[in-house]
């Protein structure tokens, strides 16, 4: 038996949310007393994950693996569970992994729970709690299958270094023609941003800023802060800014350490979107504004003279 | 094209969610329900393909009789005719095994559905559906074109997009950005009375035992007041966000 973890990376490097998979996998191989072995494919040191508890590493080179491909990740996964005797195979809860648990989980017969938040409080029967009805409520979610495939949701258990001697093996895995029924044609991403699944901060501006126009603090802020920006969901359908950067009940989740919303009133379905995150911070003229209700720290006042004063100081801060 | 939509009847968005019965059943006193905002977009874009291309759309759900005001507004918007599989939904992959065997008796060669659903949130049921049919499969699809059987798609990812070349049969789980949000379209009054006519057809529930269930719900915990800060004293929220919530 052990718990597989898959370990997700971009471009031979893990994305940070593969060493919060790791820790979390770790302590749910010892709620169920056994190993935790983690899967990698085209990392270049796959060594690092020994300091977040991984005992055994998998590591796959495949050329045909260099760019995402969630049925033909989900064939490796499959082979390498099934290899190792998973009983829990864990995924992120990100924009790739939740392309890729529901099909690892039927090539596995497993049930699968998605967006968790928290380590089993139950293996027997093996409970966990997800975040449902668009992050107003938790559910306490049940799998009864002998395999179970988890998705965690990103910051939920975050990352705890628990360094093993560990050992890393190479795996020659099977890919056929019909695991690349889809095929990459092209990516088009912005280089040298901070994107919104990735950023500890995010910075996001609302219909209150008037016009897109003045959206230029708004990057300024976000530059000061390493911050990725993000906007209410008016913002986008005005098309003040990109689709992209639309978050809320339909747009992206955020769940970033800090959430820093100027001129937006904090309607539920935005809440809904972002009350994920740690700390929340709304700047706003209007006091009587809902998200006073939901945020953590509030500015009463104009977004035009606070942000730029804000920028300010937090130059001096960063430079101190 | 025979397009198959996929519908999630949910609470609308602006629904306060409650439980009853020991915060193990959701309260649906008061709350009115919608077609789940994911599949309102893949809906849009299937009216799209049957106005241009000539397609046939119909629409299905699974679950007991209050779900069939959604479906009828479905057949307003424009689809054909609809499905409801009788049952309660119990877990996305009971749902996606009941819409495969409607696939599979329908000879559908696309099925579009919604990344999520807003309830539940599971984004389950498109990946599993399109794994247990052997079909190509798409999530949180962002562009979509067809032509015959080759389809060129986009799918949002991480800081951008990622444009995809795949065939039919296929299943797409879309989102915002398949249609804009302006091209939502609201039924009319000549589409309402047209649904009325429009079959709605209602088959049995495979026998399918569930993989997972949810035992009970807990809202989250109440939070503290909002500490406000002076707009002439701005270093004492930097102050705050460094010394006390330690996230700068």
């Amino acid at each position: 038996m052990s718990v597989l973890v898959f370990a997700d990376s971009s471009e031979g490097k893990f994305k940070k949310s593969a060493f919060e998979v790791v820790s979390y996998g770790k302590k749910v191989a010892e709620q169920l007393g056994t190993n935790v072995v983690a899967i990698t494919i085209n990392v270049v040191d796959a060594s690092q994950l020994y300091t977040y508890g991984a005992e055994k590493v998998v590591s796959v080179s495949n050329e045909q693996l260099s760019i995402f491909n969630a049925k033909a990740y989900a064939s490796v996964l499959q082979q390498v569970a099934e290899k190792e005797n998973a009983s829990a195979v864990i995924i992120d809860s990100s924009v790739n992994g939740l392309y890729l648990a529901p099909i690892v989980a039927v090539h596995l017969n497993a049930g699968y729970a998605s967006n968790v938040v928290a380590l089993p409080s139950s293996t027997s029967p093996f409970t966990v709690k997800r975040k449902a009805f668009s992050n107003k409520a938790f559910s306490n979610t049940t799998i009864t299958t002998e395999t179970k495939v988890i998705g965690l949701a990103k910051n939920s258990y975050g990352v705890h270094e628990n360094a093993v001697n560990g050992t890393t093996e190479n795996f020659d895995a099977q890919i056929s023609d019909a695991d690349l029924g889809v095929k990459s044609v092209s990516l088009d991403k912005a280089t040298g941003k901070v994107t919104i699944a990735d950023a500890d901060i995010v910075v996001s501006a609302g219909r209150g800023l008037k016009g897109p126009e003045n959206w230029g603090m708004i990057e300024e802020l976000a530059d000061v802060l390493g911050a990725a920006t993000a906007c209410s969901k008016p913002v986008s359908d005005l098309g003040w800014r990109p689709h992209g950067e639309h978050v809320g009940q339909t747009g992206k989740p955020v769940a970033a350490n800090l959430y820093i919303a100027i001129g937006i009133s904090g309607a539920i379905q935005h809440l809904a979107g972002i009350n994920a995150s740690k700390v929340k911070v709304v700047i706003n003229i209007d006091p009587e504004a809902p998200f006073f209700k939901a945020a953590d720290y509030g500015i009463v006042g104009d977004a035009f003279e606070v942000v730029p004063t804000l920028i300010e100081k937090l130059k001096a801060f960063k430079q101190a | 094209m025979k397009i198959l939509v996929c519908i999630s009847h949910v609470p609308d968005t602006t629904s306060k969610i409650n439980f009853t019965d020991n915060d193990t059943k959701f309260d649906t006193n008061g709350v009115q329900f919608v077609i789940n905002p994911y599949d309102e977009f893949s809906l849009t874009r299937a009216m799209w393909f049957k106005e241009k291309q000539g397609a046939t759309v119909t629409v299905v759900n699974v679950g007991n009789a209050t779900t069939e005001p959604t479906l009828r507004k479905a057949l307003a918007i424009g689809a054909d005719d609809a499905i409801r599989v009788n049952a309660d939904a119990t877990d996305g992959f009971f749902v996606a095994k009941q819409i495969a065997e409607v696939v599979k008796n329908g000879s559908y060669d696309l099925v579009l559905a919604g990344r999520e659903s807003i309830d539940y949130n599971g984004g389950m049921v498109p990946g599993m559906l399109a794994s247990l049919l052997d079909f190509n499969f798409i999530n949180g699809c962002i562009g979509l074109e067809i032509e015959n059987t080759s389809v060129t798609a986009v799918r949002e990812i991480e800081g951008g997009s990622e444009k995809l070349s795949t065939s039919l049969p296929l299943v797409v789980a879309g989102q915002n950005g398949l249609v804009e949000e302006k091209d939502l379209r609201i039924p009319n009054m000549r589409g309402i009375m047209m649904a009325r006519k429009k079959p709605l057809s209602v088959v049995e529930a495979v026998d399918i035992a569930s993989q997972t269930s949810s035992t009970s719900f807990e809202k989250p915990a109440a939070r503290g007041a909002v500490k406000l800060v002076d707009t002439d004293n701005i270093d004492e929220l930097i102050n705050l966000l460094h010394n006390e919530a330690k996230v700068i």
